[in-house]
């Protein structure tokens, strides 16, 4: 990867259409790198989720004409919430088969242009629509049902175990996890104070998180990410190549995609896909994913790592972007991805891993800097323009590896101490597609 | 002569001029104005239940239809209905399901889609039950949130007037 641009996302963009967003997110990204031009990139692909948000089929067309890409080929992919991530990893394809030397990456989404209620339900015709949607079709519902079991599997039969009314047992199980996933949206929204690119970058206390208005049991409207307009670009090339255009390349060393069921109803109750670093007798008693984890994004990441030559990741890799559409899936995703073991994950926030060094977040994060999650303020402090998420997250973690954020963001409070590796997790319909992609330093 | 839409610089205020007169000009915090209009959609589709319409016809019958799989030995039965085997790749055959369950997770929707918020707030629960491999998604009734609890028992009730759909069915409290 060479270069990147990002638009600000935005509740709405109504001076620009998906067209202009575009390009503008590609001039900043072609800014300051005379050689690479528009006639040196061989191809493009571009990704938007929905072709309702957008009222425009072949809207990918319009973007390639609009960047002036034709005659170049182009493909448009759409894979749910990890629409964005299945474009990066595309674009890595379509160069790493020689198909092409340099390849633009290209994502947006326009979600401004329904209300929020009735963007809901567009989002929600990515659930079975015989048997799901009719029944509420709400996303955050689904995700609420997945946090439930997970808070019951791992609270309530974790610490709160010796608790021997089982209501009562599950109730202090859920206030837990509420608490612990508010901690998550502090981080996240805190962090994102220092990314000019986020929507929604604020100061909030676990109480404030605790307090906004309840979307659907257990979730409160500041764990949930909300819908934005915003356009991200990538330029991935050949390592030959990458020389002509910056000193401060990064490397693509690994991808990795998983799936499973639509319907959360069918997810399977089987074993734990082991990672290297973990061991049967850590999950004899557990019955997987159900709806508890997401087993889509264990196998994107044991693809991913094996590709990359990764037994420990928690160790070997600096910090991670994911995919944190919800607070919860950023916990569960912890697990998913070997960060720490499953049931692990709401010790892992309070602990305080997952948080940068030298900000404080108003609660003890004792290891903070470990291995810090969601730098940027992840989805839900950024926004979540679908097509463009997980564009967002390479060009993000792609400025980490360059050691630029300072320059991007006109702020050196996110910039990691010189990151070797980063990970990013882009994630998709209740868990049913995954993708994950290692980025290392490219440059000594 | 000439007229312009009106001119609103906050997006909720132009958004409810749009219900109102269908064109709003949005001007930004740079001054940029952008003329935005109110653009109807709506269809019909034509969707067939295919092979899952003996599940949906069940509803009707006060019946709960689940799969199970033909091939002796395999066998896995499903809550919703599969007519091919996601373990094996064998056809199955229709059984009927309890309908007393379980509930293996739960929530209480506060909004929904906008199809739905008039519906709110509505629980939702996926229910486990004995000798089934997986799950049945459903409406929980009778019951508030401060009622429901994972392994809660629960039991089907099916509307006597039947509209083929999902929520033809749905779950209560057992008595």
């Amino acid at each position: 990867m060479v270069t990147g641009g990002v638009t600000k996302f935005a509740k709405a963009h109504p001076a620009m259409d998906f067209r202009l967003m575009v390009k503008r997110a590609y001039d900043y990204a072609l800014k300051g790198i005379p050689n690479l031009t528009a006639d040196r990139i061989d191809g493009t692909r571009i990704s938007y989720f929905s072709d309702h948000f957008a009222r425009q089929l072949k809207a990918a067309s319009m973007v390639q004409d609009y960047l002036g890409m034709n005659p170049k080929g182009s493909v448009r992919l759409e894979w749910g919430g990890a629409t964005g991530g299945e474009c990066f990893q595309a674009a890595y394809e379509a160069v790493a088969s020689g198909r092409m030397d340099i390849c633009l990456g290209a994502g947006f989404e326009t979600m401004s242009r329904v209300a929020t209620w009735k963007g809901n339900e567009f989002i929600a015709l990515a659930s079975d629509t015989n048997f799901d949607f009719p029944l509420g079709g709400f996303y955050t519902g689904y995700y609420a049902l997945m946090v439930v079991r997970h808070i019951y599997e791992y609270l309530r039969l974790g610490r709160f175990r010796g608790v021997t009314d089982e209501r009562e047992a599950q109730r202090l199980a859920i206030a837990e996890g509420s608490r612990i996933m508010s901690q998550v949206s502090v981080k996240n929204h805190l962090n994102a104070l220092h990314n000019p690119y986020a929507q929604y970058p604020k100061r909030l206390t676990v109480e404030d998180v605790l307090k906004s208005e309840m979307i659907s049991y257990p979730l409160t409207r500041e764990q949930i990410c909300t819908m934005s307009d915003g356009a991200a670009v990538v330029v991935l090339c050949t390592e030959e190549r990458a020389k002509e255009f910056t000193d401060r390349p990064v490397r693509v060393l690994g991808v990795g995609c998983g799936t499973d069921t639509m319907r959360l109803a069918d997810r399977p109750f089987g074993k734990v896909p082991l990672m290297p670093h973990e061991k049967p007798k850590d999950y004899e008693e557990l019955r997987y994913p159900g709806v508890h984890s997401f087993r889509a994004g264990r196998a994107a990441g044991i693809e991913a790592y094996r590709m990359a030559g990764i037994t420990n990741p928690n160790r070997e890799l600096d910090f991670i972007e994911l995919h944190d559409a919800y607070a919860s899936s950023e916990i569960q995703t912890y697990e998913d991805l070997g960060l720490c073991k499953y049931g692990e994950g709401y010790g892992f926030v309070e602990r305080g891993d997952p948080f940068l060094k030298g900000i404080d977040y108003g609660f003890p994060t004792p290891k903070a800097g470990a291995i810090p999650v969601n730098p940027s303020g992840g989805l839900i402090a950024c926004g979540h323009p679908v097509g463009a998420t997980g564009l967002m997250q390479a060009v993000f973690a792609f400025w980490q590896l360059q050691g630029t954020i300072p320059k991007h963001f006109g702020d050196p409070t996110l910039q990691l101490a010189k990151p070797r590796r980063g990970a990013i997790h882009s994630h998709a319909g209740t868990g049913s597609s995954v993708t994950v992609s290692i980025l290392e330093r490219g440059f000594r | 002569m000439t007229t312009r839409p009106p001119v609103f610089s906050k997006f909720r205020d132009a958004q409810a001029e749009l219900e109102r007169s269908g064109a709003v000009l949005f001007r930004d915090a740079e001054g940029i104005e952008s003329l935005i209009i109110r653009f109807p959609y709506s269809i019909n589709y034509i969707h067939s239940y295919a092979e899952d319409s003996p599940f949906f016809l069940g509803l009707a019958e006060g019946r709960l239809r689940g799969s199970k799989c033909r091939k002796p030995k395999c066998g896995f039965v499903y809550a919703t209905p599969r007519s091919h085997c996601m373990v094996c790749g064998a056809p199955t055959e229709w059984v009927d399901l309890p309908l007393k369950g379980r509930v293996h997770s739960w929530t209480t929707c506060h909004f929904g889609s906008e199809a739905f918020l008039k519906e709110t707030p509505y629980n939702l629960a996926m229910v486990e039950f004995d000798g089934v491999g997986s799950l049945l998604l459903v409406r929980l009734k009778e019951c508030i949130e401060s009622d429901l609890y994972i392994g809660m028992p629960v039991e089907a009730r099916f509307d006597p007037n039947p509209k083929y759909s999902i929520t033809d069915v749905w779950f209560v409290p057992a008595r």
